[in-house]
Parts: structure tokens; C-alpha cells; sequence
């Protein structure tokens, strides 16, 4: 019998696992959230879309493609790969869903990641926005997140979105890597090689750079912002000076009058469905293997759920993951492996190159809220951290991450803060009572 | 006292009151297993009559003494209804046998319904209103409970495990620990669903097996419920069979604005893994409550392993096998309620003083705690 793969997320990652997947001879399920396919990367407005072709494993015969259809469960069974638990309607979140679960044969987590952003006293004023956010207004919406704009925080991401605010006019009054020069170095220099497949995104990079340049927009690493103040809107940011471990050097302090500030602090990968599969994690990622198998059978990941390295890398993954997991030939793929490794490479050197300081707790004020959802402040939670009760009493008592966002935003800082495993997430997309309450008919395979 | 969930840190406390020295081993941080995987409702309305409700309305007379910050203590009384003929004449017997054990169980009518809850079904064929009816946040509840332990001297040792025995001239000497081995003059076992795998360690096995239940969580909505509200086979579920699935509606709304859909029983062993059916057992019940509900999304669901024992009572006494050992434990769904309780009636038993309930029918020495093959 034809193998069936169900390939969740279908982002870079997503659509070259079902591609592959389908070219390896199985019938693929390919699922998504959002009502078009291309995930982050190609995530724009309307009118962007006419200069992109629909992905064509989408119209695929083999390839039953849905959109609008979000992944709220993973049920794990004493055999066989979990079940999908989904819940599917003309929109993710909107009226007249429909629960379905699929059987599968294989299955291939790529539900990619989302920004993370450390909380500085005053992060949680309005026109404090994360980066992705801005960049999907200015790129989408062709809309300036404000007119006096800070870019801060660390990692590549911080130029692209500087570079898309400079277009749609704003005035973007510089961009603030708090890695210190030498740590983006050594990061970026340890093994020159192991750049030669990604010179596609050094290319990249070099333009932004560039773009930023022809602004005038200055680039200044160890600085950071530890502040932001305003009557019920950011109006001022205050930066400093970071030291190599991100604490502040003192007198360094400098404020600036701004109407918006984006900040992103690297990506959090969005691990639920993957923990909810029982997967194994290493250093925070779902651990994989030459064939992107996880450490459960049949469960394959890619994308960044594994690492961040970019789109190229995701697609190369996924290709290898849907390959596999469709019954492909093993050992085949050597370029794509290739592109794949030399991603992971490029992944590890950006971790190295870009890596959070140990000490950024410091700009933490008693007061300073935490958890936005429910406004728990650092100060509330190191008390109750000191307290030797267990990480999750002290979460209950203090109601860290148990808002609605559910420690999407604040589980990393929990995490570091609490000792705890913030990606415990068994229901990992709301589901309303009603459509929980009327439970689809037998599991069926395929559609 | 070996556990420091709510049962051992309750305990804890009121024997450190009573003079006694403590030290409060847990394997992990205190009050983060089944203490933290529950809700915490404080009831009598489950009950019948019989030594489990009076060692209830015991506990609940203590709990506004033990509670203090952070607790969350709300006696905010559970309306108990029925949707069905047979279920209105189950629950009108039910109350008036509760009145007559002393429980404050007062009938509503349609109309004291619906003003005390506007938002429940108007298709209800009885409801019975419980003033006594009380809830605490449990995590917080422990941990208040802890500090007053350590304030009264005890201490606590978390990340220290039992192992097993040191035993010598028929009584324990000692428990061996992933933390070196630790004399004392009594050891309490208040392992809660562990108690099982413990006691067979400490070589004097009881049947405490774990009973897996489930609950929903809402994201927060303005006041939409204001009791703890059951449908009348709570009573049922509470008292049944442990193998087969049961569910019954239990929903209450926390002070962060988060509805509680409870909850599920079901004997599972310690198998985690969520089974998207029982959520949707859980939901239909509480839709049938609350059909308002039915548009608002569910963010969250957890789970945690009652301590089970074959005849749905507590365990609280020296064991009559190995002395020095005493045990805390299987207090099933009802541990947080019966916390303060089973804390007073141990210190009064291990310090000789009279307790005010009876004692006899939680001793260790019953079929069901030491029948053989032990789980
Ligand atoms: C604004 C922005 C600009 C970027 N620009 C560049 C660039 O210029 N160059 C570059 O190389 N990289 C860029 N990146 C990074 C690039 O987008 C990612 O590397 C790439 O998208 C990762 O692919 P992925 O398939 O792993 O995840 P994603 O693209 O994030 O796709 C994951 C998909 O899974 C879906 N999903 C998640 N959970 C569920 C669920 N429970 N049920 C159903 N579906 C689910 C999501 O809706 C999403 O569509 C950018 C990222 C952003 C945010
Ligand atoms: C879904 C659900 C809903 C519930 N709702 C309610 C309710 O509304 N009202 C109510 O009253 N009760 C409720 N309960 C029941 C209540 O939660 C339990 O009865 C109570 O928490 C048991 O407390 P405990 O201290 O005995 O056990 P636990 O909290 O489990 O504590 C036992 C401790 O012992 C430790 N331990 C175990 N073995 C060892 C060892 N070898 N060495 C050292 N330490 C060890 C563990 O780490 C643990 O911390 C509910 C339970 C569930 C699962």
C-alpha cells in the first residue's frame, strides 16, 4: 500500500518534505495554519503575491494540500507514529471548523519558529514591537511601524528589517547589535569554509549592509537598549553599553527620543507538537539525525524546529526529512545533504556568532514585568524562584507564562529563570469548547 | 515526612507546631506533582454520609485558620445540579441525607438558580446550593503551608529521594536517600500516588495505585461563573469503579478569570500522554452545563495521577508491620480539601493527644490498603 506522510507546517521546510516525499512515491497530507502556503519567509501581503508562482507541490495529485488547517493535538499511541488531531476551517482561527485526524504513516514536524525577545524594564509599552512584526508590516502592509524608529537586539535578522523600514520611509535612527564586535568575529571567522554554500546569504547580508549605509544608519555593536519609557506609549529608549556577558558598563547610558523601537533577540522554535510527539531535545532544538528521524519513530523534523539557518537550509532539511519519511531510497540526496550540513554549519555559527549574554538579567528591575500576559514581575519571580518550591508550583503561584500566549513570548526567559520546560504544550493551538465537544468521527486515513 | 505535597507540607506543619522536629524530604521541589496537577476545590458536597465527610467538614472547619497569602482561599459555596428525572430524585435523597450528617445542602429553585447562576442551562431538574463549598490555588496553598513549617523550625530537603530501609529489631532506623541515609524517630509516608512504589521500598507494602484525571483550561473571560458548579454525577464518578473512564462535569472560574473544566478518571498506570477522546468527554459535560461556553477557546489542558485506594478512603496511622513507619496518604480527588484534616488527625495520633474524629476507619490495617499483590 502507498505510504502516507502527513507533513505539518508548510513553510520552506514543510513544502520540501512533501515534495520529496511525493517524489519518493507516498501520498502526502500537507497542513498549515495559515491560509497560503510558504510559511515565515513568504508570509506578505496580498499584492506581493502576483510575483510569486503557488508552490506546485500544492497542486500536486499526490499531495492533498490544506490550508487554514491548525494541528491542536498529537496523540501518541503504543504503536505507529502519533495521530494528527486537527481542526480545519476556511480560516485557522475563525468560525465553522471542523475537527479531523489523520493517520499516518510518517509524519514530518515543520512548524518552524518565532521571535524571541528578552523583557527590559518597559517592554511591554505600545510601539515596543518584535522585529518580525515590523518587518511583516513594512514588507507587507508597506506601513512604517513609526517615524523616529531604534532597530535593537542581535543576529542577522536586525539588518533585513532595518533595510525594509528605510523603504517604506521611516527614519530609522540606527541598529544596535548587543554582540560585541570580537563575538561576532570569532563567531563568523572560526571556519571560513563552512560559509562557501551559504555565500548566497553573506551576499544578502553584504546588500543590507549596504542599504544601511546609503540611509546613513549607523551599526554599532555591544550596545543595547535596557530601557524603554513613556506615557502609555514608548517615547524614549534609554542604551548602554553591553560588555561581552551583555551586563551594562556603567555611565554608558544614553537616551534617545523615539516613536517606535523593534527589538528581536534570535528565534525560539516552536517545539509543542514536537515535545507533545515525545521527541527528544538537544540544547534546545529537536534532536535529528542524518535523516532528520527524530528519536521516535517515524517522526521526522525540520526546518527551524531543528536550528536556525535560514530558508535554504529549512528546504534542504525538509527534502531529506520527506525523502525518508516517504520511503525513499536511503542514502540517496548527497547535494541536498550537502546544502543541508553546510546550513547546520551556518546555524552553529550564528549561534556562536550571536549568542544571548549570561548576564542580560541585569537590566531586570524588581518591577520589571516578565510575563506580559499576566504581568508577573522578575521580582515576584525570583522570590518565589528562591523559595525551593518546584518550578511548576512556582509558575501556578506566580501565574508565569499562563496567559494566553501560553510562554510562547516569555517561556525562554522562564526557562532560564525557573529551570523549566516551557514547550510542555499538550493543546498546541486553542481549541473552542464546542468543536472539542464534538469529537470527529472514526479516525480516517488520509482525507 | 517523605513527600512534600500538600499532605506532607500540611503535615509537616502541624506537627512542627505541636513540638515535633521535622525535616520534609521530596525527590523533587516541593509541591510540584500531583499538589500542582489538580484543581483545589474544598468540598463537602461530594460526600456522603460516612467517616470521608465528617473527616471533610473536619478539614474545612481548619482551613480558614491554615489559610494565609498567596492560598487563595475562596469560600465561594458549589450549586450541584441535575438534568435528568432519575438524577433529580438521586440528588434530592443525597442532600437530605448530607443534612441530616450536618452539611448546610439547600434546594434551589428555578429562580434562586438563575439569579446565582445566570449563565447555567435552564434545562436543570434540581439544584442543591453547598455554602461550605470552598477553593484554594493548591500549589500556593503547600507552599504557604511549607513556610509556616520551616517557620515553626522544620526543614526541607528537595532533590532527595527514598530508597529504601534501614530496619533493625522489627523498626525503622532509617531511610537510605539519594542524599545519604537519615535517621529519625517515625517516618511518615506522604507520597501521595507514589506511597504504592514507597512502601514496597520501605518493605511494608499498601495499595495505593495512581487515577489519572484530566482538566481544561479557558483563556480568561469576564465573570461568567461564580459557584463551583457539578452536575450530579460528580457524586457518581467520585465513588466509582477506578478501571473504566468517567468523567463528570466540575467548572469553576479562578481569580485570573480562567475557567476549570474538570475533570476525568480513568485507571491508566502513570501514562501521561493526552488522549484527545477524555478532553471531549470533559467538554460535552461542561458544554451541557454551560452551552455559553461553547465558543471559547480552551488554552490549556493538564493532568496529574490521583492516589487511588479500592475503597475511595484516606490512609492515616502507623503502620502495623514496621514500626516507626506511618503513612499520609490516598486521599484520591480530595487531597487538598482534606489536607488541614489529615494533618491534625496524624499529630493528634502520633503526639497522643484525642483526635476529634475517628481515627479507626483510615487505619492501615484494612483489605483494601494490604491486600495482597499490592500495586
Ligand atoms: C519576516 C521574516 C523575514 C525573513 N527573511 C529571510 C530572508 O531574507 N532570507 C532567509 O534565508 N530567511 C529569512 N527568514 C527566515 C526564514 O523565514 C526561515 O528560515 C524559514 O521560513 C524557516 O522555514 P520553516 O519551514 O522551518 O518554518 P516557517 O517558515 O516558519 O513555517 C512553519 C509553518 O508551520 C505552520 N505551523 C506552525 N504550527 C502549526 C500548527 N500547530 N498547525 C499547523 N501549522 C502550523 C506555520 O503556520 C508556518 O507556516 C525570515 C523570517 C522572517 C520572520
Ligand atoms: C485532575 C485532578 C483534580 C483534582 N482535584 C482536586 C480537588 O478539586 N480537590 C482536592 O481536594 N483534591 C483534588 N485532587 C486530588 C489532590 O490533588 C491530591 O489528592 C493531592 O494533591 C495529593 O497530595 P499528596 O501530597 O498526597 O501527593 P503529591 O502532591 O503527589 O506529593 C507527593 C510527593 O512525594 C514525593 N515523593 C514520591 N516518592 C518519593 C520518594 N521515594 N522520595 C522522596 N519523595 C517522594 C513526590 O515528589 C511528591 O512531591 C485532584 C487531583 C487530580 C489529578
Amino acid at each position: 500500500m502507498t505510504r502516507h506522510v502527513v507533513v505539518i507546517g508548510a513553510g520552506p521546510a514543510g513544502l520540501g518534505a512533501a515534495t520529496a516525499a511525493v517524489r519518493a512515491g507516498a501520498r502526502v497530507t500537507l497542513l498549515d495554519s495559515a491560509d497560503q502556503a510558504g510559511g515565515q519567509y513568504h508570509r506578505m501581503p496580498p499584492d506581493a503575491y502576483e510575483a510569486r508562482r503557488p508552490f506546485r507541490i500544492c497542486e500536486s495529485e499526490r499531495c492533498d494540500w490544506w490550508p487554514g488547517a491548525a494541528v491542536w493535538a498529537l496523540e501518541r499511541r503504543d504503536s505507529g507514529p502519533p495521530r494528527v488531531h486537527v481542526v480545519r476551517g476556511p480560516d485557522a482561527d475563525g468560525d465553522g471548523r471542523r475537527r479531523c485526524v489523520l493517520r499516518a504513516d510518517a509524519l514530518v514536524l515543520a512548524p518552524g519558529a518565532h521571535d524571541r525577545v528578552l523583557p527590559f524594564p518597559g517592554w511591554e509599552l505600545p510601539g515596543v514591537v518584535t522585529a518580525g512584526a515590523a518587518q511583516v508590516l513594512a514588507k507587507g502592509e508597506r506601513v512604517a511601524v513609526g517615524g523616529r524608529v531604534l532597530v535593537a537586539g542581535t543576529g542577522p535578522f536586525l539588518l533585513p528589517v532595518a533595510a525594509s523600514l528605510l523603504d517604506v520611509g521611516a527614519h530609522v535612527l540606527g541598529v544596535l547589535e548587543a554582540g560585541t564586535a570580537g563575538a561576532l568575529l570569532r563567531g563568523w571567522t572560526r571556519r571560513p569554509w563552512e560559509l562557501t554554500g551559504q555565500a548566497g546569504k553573506g551576499a544578502e547580508l553584504a546588500a543590507y549592509a549596504a542599504r544601511l549605509a546609503r540611509g546613513r544608519v549607523p551599526y554599532r555593536t555591544g550596545r543595547g537598549v535596557v530601557e524603554a519609557r513613556g506615557d502609555g506609549r514608548v517615547e524614549e529608549v534609554v542604551t548602554a553599553r553591553l560588555r561581552g556577558d551583555w551586563s551594562v558598563v556603567p555611565g554608558s547610558e544614553q537616551v534617545l527620543t523615539v516613536d517606535a523601537l523593534c527589538v528581536t533577540h534570535g528565534f525560539t522554535p516552536r517545539l509543542e507538537l514536537p515535545v507533545a510527539a515525545g521527541c527528544a531535545l538537544l540544547d534546545g532544538f529537536v534532536a535529528v539525525d542524518e535523516d532528520q528521524a527524530t528519536s521516535v519513530p517515524g517522526v521526522y523534523a525540520a526546518g527551524e524546529v531543528t536550528g536556525i539557518a535560514g530558508a535554504p537550509a529549512a528546504r534542504a532539511e525538509g527534502v531529506v526529512a520527506g525523502w525518508t519519511a516517504g520511503g525513499g531510497t536511503p542514502g540517496r540526496l548527497g547535494a541536498t545533504r550537502r546544502r543541508r550540513d553546510e546550513g547546520r554549519a551556518f546555524a552553529s555559527r550564528l549561534a556562536a556568532a550571536h549568542p544571548i549574554g549570561r548576564r542580560w538579567a541585569g537590566w531586570l528591575r524588581p518591577d520589571t514585568i516578565v510575563c506580559r500576559c499576566e504581568e508577573t514581575d522578575y521580582g515576584t519571580l525570583r522570590d518565589a524562584a528562591a523559595s525551593r518550591l518546584d518550578a511548576r508550583a512556582v509558575r501556578l503561584g506566580t501565574r508565569a507564562g499562563l496567559g494566553p500566549c501560553q510562554a510562547r513570548i516569555c517561556g525562554p526567559t522562564l526557562a532560564e529563570l525557573l529551570d523549566t520546560n516551557p514547550h510542555h504544550r499538550p493543546i498546541a493551538w486553542p481549541i473552542r469548547l464546542g468543536e472539542l465537544a464534538n469529537p470527529p468521527a472514526e479516525p480516517k486515513e488520509g482525507t | 515526612m517523605i513527600g512534600a505535597g500538600i499532605i506532607g507540607t500540611a503535615c509537616a506543619r502541624e506537627l512542627a507546631l505541636a513540638g515535633v522536629r521535622v525535616t520534609l524530604v521530596d525527590r523533587a521541589g516541593a509541591a510540584g506533582a500531583t499538589t500542582a496537577h489538580g484543581e483545589g476545590n474544598v468540598l463537602v458536597s461530594d460526600k456522603g454520609p460516612g467517616p470521608e465527610l465528617r473527616l471533610a467538614q473536619f478539614s474545612r472547619r481548619l482551613w480558614p485558620e491554615v489559610a494565609g497569602d498567596g492560598t487563595e482561599w475562596q469560600a465561594k459555596g458549589g450549586i450541584v445540579v441535575a438534568t435528568t428525572g432519575e438524577g433529580a430524585r438521586e440528588l434530592t435523597a443525597f442532600a437530605a441525607a448530607q443534612r441530616a450528617a450536618g452539611v448546610r445542602a439547600e434546594p434551589l429553585d428555578p429562580a434562586g438558580l438563575a439569579s446565582a447562576e445566570p449563565y447555567l442551562t435552564r434545562d436543570v431538574t434540581a439544584a442543591v446550593h453547598y455554602p461550605d463549598d470552598a477553593q484554594v490555588q493548591p500549589a500556593g496553598a503547600a507552599q504557604a503551608l511549607l513556610d509556616a513549617a520551616l517557620g515553626e523550625g522544620a526543614t526541607l530537603l528537595p532533590g532527595c529521594e527514598v530508597l529504601g530501609a534501614e530496619v533493625s529489631g522489627g523498626r525503622l532506623r532509617a531511610v537510605r536517600t539519594t542524599g545519604g541515609t537519615l535517621t529519625a524517630d517515625l517516618f511518615v509516608d506522604a507520597a501521595g500516588p507514589w506511597a504504592g512504589a514507597l512502601s514496597r521500598s520501605l518493605g511494608a507494602p499498601i495499595d495505593v495505585r495512581p487515577r489519572r484525571g484530566e482538566i481544561l483550561v479557558t483563556t480568561p473571560l469576564p465573570p461568567t461563573v461564580f459557584h463551583k458548579v457539578y452536575d450530579a454525577d460528580y457524586v457518581g464518578a467520585v465513588g466509582g469503579d477506578a478501571a473504566e473512564l468517567q468523567a463528570s462535569a466540575v467548572v469553576e472560574s479562578t481569580p485570573a478569570g480562567t475557567v476549570l473544566l474538570g475533570s476525568s478518571r480513568r485507571a491508566a498506570g502513570f501514562d501521561e500522554r493526552l488522549q484527545p477522546e477524555i478532553l471531549s468527554v470533559i467538554a460535552e459535560r461542561a458544554l451541557r452545563l454551560f452551552p455559553c461556553l461553547s465558543g471559547v477557546p480552551v488554552m490549556r489542558a493538564y493532568g496529574g495521577f490521583r492516589p487511588y485506594v479500592a475503597d475511595h478512603l484516606p490512609i492515616i496511622g502507623p503502620d502495623p508491620r514496621l514500626d516507626g513507619l506511618w503513612h499520609a496518604t490516598g486521599h484520591e480527588g480530595a487531597g487538598i480539601g482534606l489536607a488541614p484534616g489529615t494533618a491534625r488527625l496524624l499529630t493528634d495520633l502520633i503526639t497522643g493527644r484525642t483526635p476529634e474524629v475517628d481515627a479507626a476507619p483510615f487505619r492501615v490495617d484494612r483489605p483494601a490498603v494490604l491486600r495482597r499483590g499490592a500495586a
